[in-house]
């Protein structure tokens, strides 16, 4: 039985990378689509939806995120029953997915709310000047725009996702922190050893996935 | 005075460093015991460490300050054998991940934290003891009529994520679907909302949890270990005089009957009698 020439050591490995990919791709779709719709709400003219709006983005950005994890599974799934899957792993999964996304749309809200600032008011006067809606306006002048402006601050979000998806391991899925805990019980005479390449698999996706983000922000980047 | 302290503890840097940087964990130690080395020279300075768990009911569990529980009782025994006041002993929480590290760096002088015995841990550390031999066990619902592993096809059992029991659950018995979390009370809370139908550990942390105030009467260990844990508690792998003084400690205790005293004070709580100490096993000290 050796660390690295073993496969079932492998297959930890891999498995737990893959639930990471997949809690992130998820988690980062999930967050997209409702940050994108909360910060609408946040710059809506409408009362109630800019308090919900603001509401969510303060009670969620100011909870830890263990927190939120730990109650998607004692609240949401064993107190209110909200079972997503009949397999324990995928429901798992799910509540997870549901509170990374929950969690980070908080902060792309914030981020996109920071990019509708960047557009001139001008472009939205003219546009409510040719006759179109508040959503028109949103959807066709104002959001490409602020999209274009923010996609660095959304590259640190998605970034500090991937990381923050190791979480979800609270609730008992086998991702990647709980496959490094498996392999230092298992060896733990190369405690260190094992750290090091759970960390550098981190770094090794995440740093160039950093580079890709910048250089797309400056490559659409709405020049002014 | 001052000196001759400054100096041992430039040694000991110097040692530390040295074992660190070959890592290959093959060297052969001078055997430890000298003036400052090794557990008996700290405990003559007057100071140990001790690394505990602290959330483990009736073993090592921390309620504010203070460290309770059967691990923390044979700690006490340890520091009393090697001459050193049981008040004088200091707690220092460990977790499971960090028990090796925490010996190789000297952070803590010994580990007493339900420490199970293997070869792989024997390249890094030394292991007095066993002191205890648990067996992975079942905690089920007082109404369960689960009566062993062989009866868990198809139902959720949970443990910690990265722990032993977990591991064999999911080698010997690949039909159970496994729950994982990173703590036993989380299990527990499972267990007592129904999402799970056991939760599988050492007996003896079962024990522990099935005996809490809380949950009175609600759950009971079904019984039936499947499995041997030799608990051992763990120190410098240099040190073989700390680690044959601890044996000869152990020995004493159970004869005495200060280990009994121990058990009933804590995991016998609940009317579990003391188990029955086997001075044969205590073959682990490095020679």
């Amino acid at each position: 039985m050796d660390l690295l020439s073993d496969p079932d050591n492998l297959d930890l490995y891999l498995t737990g990378f893959s639930w990471i990919l997949r809690l992130t791709g998820a988690g980062a779709l999930g967050a997209l689509v409702l940050g994108v719709i909360l910060a609408g709400f946040r710059v809506s003219p409408i009362p109630v939806l800019r308090g919900f709006g603001a509401a969510w983005v303060n009670i969620f950005r100011n909870t830890p995120l263990t927190l939120i994890i730990f109650f998607c599974y004692f609240g949401l799934f064993s107190t209110l029953g909200l079972s997503l899957a009949e397999e324990i792993d995928l429901n798992n999964f799910w509540l997870g997915v549901v509170g990374l996304s929950v969690y980070t749309a908080a902060f792309v809200c914030e981020a996109i709310r920071s990019g509708i600032n960047t557009v001139p008011a001008g472009q939205a006067e003219a546009a409510r000047a040719i006759g179109l809606s508040f959503f028109q306006v949103l959807r066709m002048i104002v959001l490409p725009q602020a999209g274009r402006a923010v996609i660095a601050p959304l590259g640190s979000i998605f970034i500090a996702l991937a990381k923050n998806s190791t979480i979800v391991g609270t609730i008992g899925l086998a991702e990647s922190s709980n496959a490094m805990k498996t392999l230092i019980n298992d060896y733990g005479s190369q405690t260190i050893l094992i750290f090091l390449i759970f960390a550098g698999t981190f770094a090794a996706v995440l740093i160039p996935t950093g580079y890709l983000f910048g250089w797309l922000a400056n490559r659409l980047a709405v020049k002014r | 005075m001052r000196v001759s302290r400054m100096a041992a503890v430039a040694t000991a840097a110097v040692m530390a460093l040295s074992v660190a940087a070959c890592g290959g964990g093959d060297d052969a130690g001078s055997g430890g015991g000298g003036s400052g080395d090794g557990v008996i020279g700290k405990a003559a300075a007057g100071k140990l460490i001790i690394g505990v768990k602290s959330d483990q009911p009736g073993l090592g569990l921390q309620t504010g300050t203070t460290y309770e529980g059967f691990d923390i009782e044979i700690g006490k025994i340890v520091a009393k054998g090697l001459g050193l006041d049981p008040a004088k002993v200091e707690w220092k929480t460990t977790v499971s991940a960090n028990r090796e590290p925490f010996i190789e760096q000297g952070q803590v002088d010994l580990v007493i934290a339900t420490y199970t015995i293997n070869d792989d841990r024997k390249k890094k550390v030394a292991f007095a003891g066993p002191y205890y031999v648990a067996g992975q066990d079942l905690l089920v619902t007082t109404d369960s009529t689960i009566t062993g592993p062989a009866a868990l096809d198809g139902k959720k059992v949970c443990s910690v994520a990265g722990s032993t029991p977990a591991k064999r659950i999911k080698e010997e018995y690949p039909k159970v679907a496994l729950q994982e979390f990173d703590s036993y009370s989380k299990c527990v809370t499972a267990l007592g909302g129904g999402q799970v139908d056991a939760v599988t550990t050492d007996d003896i942390i079962l024990a522990g949890y099935a005996a809490q105030a809380e949950y009175a009467g609600k759950f009971k260990v079904v019984g039936e270990p499947f499995s041997e844990e030799p608990y051992g508690i763990g120190l410098k792998k240099t040190d073989t005089a700390g680690c044959t003084k601890i044996n000869e400690i152990l020995k004493a205790a159970v004869d005495d009957g200060t280990y009994k005293a121990a058990w009933d004070a804590t995991l016998g709580k609940g009317g579990t009698p003391a188990p029955t100490f086997d001075a044969s096993k205590m073959s682990n000290c490095p020679a």
